[in-house]
């Protein structure tokens, strides 16, 4: 029995279809709205400079955390992107069928799918727990892990595009295999490479998980990477669920932040690359 | 590049491929090192008792850390999560590929890549502040009033629970499903597709019958893929989820607060001084590593076998 003609069939399940794809993409602009709604209000230039008031008493802002954030991802991307670019080069140029290159490839792929609060438990255990002090290098160390397989990834993908007549030439006139990869391969490949860069800072600046037990918080302005550091992300955790009016308003300022950061990376990656859609 | 001698080529020839190999060997023992310091540092708890961290008891006083109702809300919330992303991530896979005109399409590929970079902490502040109120009096009180008397619905109905912490959870894995899905959909080979058409079959016609079989096994891995992702998600869930142990052992409803592996360790570890509280956490990572890794290795597996049979048509 049927209850619809196979046309009005097509016409019910064309609705449907719309009302789920609407549900999926509501929340984005939800999002994004109720950012911007609460957080552009608490916008100013005392909340992007300044110390965090002390509790109680309003004023005060975020200049330290965003400093911690940008601190915490330099260093993070100081060893992170370079480990990268060399295991995708592996990758690309000198992995063979052989059994340690399809270790590597999978140690690659595990590695993008360990979850981040166990790649800071990891750097909790090796640098908090053996210095018995929260310290910046922690967070580094954790979020630099996290940006080796995406940088890996897309080094590799950009170089293997390359077209293999460009390698056969150079070898056939007797250019070094390093002068190859390097002159030949990587200045072709260096786009790609550097768009994921982009995109691996883009996304190690939202991960909290792995920040909240190694680089901690902290009221003051960083003096080093050897101590506790307040970061834009952990302050957006400690503050909204504090439940207070004020530091509450101040959580949507600094998630506004931290998305229009992600977002504009993320959007200028798009726009240089142009090759994707 | 001429200039230089024919042994300093030879050098930097050879130096280049061991510093090469040499990185990669060194991402190889990071990541050989989580395991081995994740292991270590929960010998403590393991030695103490190897059974405890599966008791249903956590007290940090007593001394007692049982994490079993942590690793089930991390199993049943992201479970949910699945569920409901299930039918929403297929409908936007459909609709983008069988249905949608050439401009809805380039925009819904930006909202959805869009929506797959909101960091987990700004979905937490979303949920907490936003969703939590709005959940509470107008789907868990309505469900709690009328169908209460079933446990897993039983109130009292509070905002922060395991229910919340499932359906922000759908919002952050539905861009993974879609975006899988429309790639596996629009690969479904033109022949089929036609041969469908000229027999007259309407455009759903050919969804169920030729493009989603034929992606089925791709969109299974997918969806693995994406219950991985879920079963490791730390921020929104430790923010929404209630961090209490009333789930699943006080009540069985899913309207309880409840806790996970990961807003166990989000919210305790840093605040921890006992060894055994430590090693207890840490011990749950543990186990957190190799349920994702093992989820992980058998969408890999999936998929490989995916991409092998595509290869041959």
């Amino acid at each position: 029995m049927r209850i619809f003609s196979r046309r009005a069939r097509e016409k019910v399940v064309i609705s449907i279809l719309m009302m789920l794809t609407a549900v999926a993409v509501i929340p984005l602009f939800w999002i994004v709205g109720s950012i911007v709604w609460n957080g552009a209000s608490v916008m100013s230039i005392e909340f992007l400079t300044s110390l965090p008031a002390p509790f109680g008493s309003s004023g005060g802002g975020i200049g330290n955390a965003i400093v911690g954030t940008l601190m915490i991802n330099c260093f993070a991307s100081a060893w992170g992107i370079p480990l990268g670019i060399l295991t995708g080069i592996y990758l690309s140029e000198y992995a063979s069928a052989g059994r340690l290159s399809f270790i590597v490839r999978s140690v690659v792929e595990s590695l993008s799918g360990v979850p981040s609060i166990v790649i800071g438990l990891f750097a909790f255990t090796v640098i908090v727990l053996t210095v018995r002090h929260y310290t910046g290098i922690a967070a580094a160390l954790a979020l630099g892990l996290m940006m080796i397989p995406l940088v890996a990834k897309a080094t590799e993908e950009s170089m293997k595009v390359v077209s293999n007549d460009l390698r056969e030439a150079a070898i056939a006139l007797g250019i070094p295999k390093y002068n190859v990869t390097t002159r030949i391969v990587l200045s072709m490949a260096k786009g790609g490479i550097i768009s994921g860069s982009l995109l691996a800072f883009a996304r190690i600046s939202g991960e909290t998980a792995p920040l909240l037990f190694t680089s901690l918080f902290s009221f003051y302005w960083p003096t080093g990477i050897d101590q506790p550091i307040a970061t834009l992300q952990v302050l957006i955790y400690n503050y909204a669920i504090s439940g207070f009016g004020d530091w509450v308003s101040k959580a949507w300022g600094a998630s506004l932040l931290l998305v229009m950061m992600v977002l504009v990376i993320n959007v200028a990656v798009r726009m240089l690359g142009r090759k994707k859609y | 590049m001429s200039k230089n001698k024919k042994s300093t080529f030879f050098d930097k020839d050879s130096a280049f491929k061991y510093l090469v190999v040499g990185s990669s060997l060194v991402v190889v023992i990071f990541f050989a090192m989580i395991f081995m310091m994740l292991l270590v540092r929960s010998y403590p708890a393991m030695a103490n008792d190897p059974l405890m961290i599966f008791g249903s008891n956590w007290d940090v006083a007593a001394g007692i850390f049982g994490g079993a109702p942590a690793i089930l809300g991390t199993l049943v919330s992201s479970a949910i999560a699945v569920l409901f992303a299930i039918p929403i991530s297929l409908a936007v896979a459909i609709f983008f590929t069988e249905y949608a005109p050439r401009r809805i399409r380039t925009g819904l590929s930006v909202l959805i890549d869009m929506l797959a970079t909101i960091p987990s902490v700004i979905f937490g502040i979303w949920g907490l502040w936003i969703i939590a109120p709005l959940v509470k009096t107008h789907i868990q009180e309505p469900i709690v009033s009328s169908i209460g008397f079933i446990p897993i619905f039983s109130g009292p109905a509070y905002g922060l629970s395991l229910f919340l912490a499932s359906l922000v959870l759908t919002f952050m894995i539905v861009p993974i499903i879609s975006s899988l899905s429309i790639s596996l959909l629009s690969s479904t080979p033109v022949e089929l597709r036609e041969a469908m058409i000229s027999l007259g079959a309407t455009r759903w016609e050919v969804v169920k019958h030729v493009a989603l079989p034929f992606s089925k096994p791709g969109i299974f891995a997918a969806i693995i893929l994406a219950l991985g992702r879920a079963l490791g998600e730390t921020m929104a869930v430790t923010m929404v989820i209630g961090n209490s142990f009333v789930w699943p052992f006080s009540s069985p409803s899913i309207f309880s607060p409840a806790s996970t592996i990961t807003s166990k360790i989000a919210s305790e570890l840093y605040e921890a001084i006992d060894v055994l509280h430590v090693s207890s956490l840490i011990e749950l990572g543990l186990i957190l590593l190799v349920i994702t890794l093992v989820i992980n290795s058998i969408a890999r597996l999936i998929a490989t076998r995916v991409s092998k049979r595509s290869g041959y048509t």
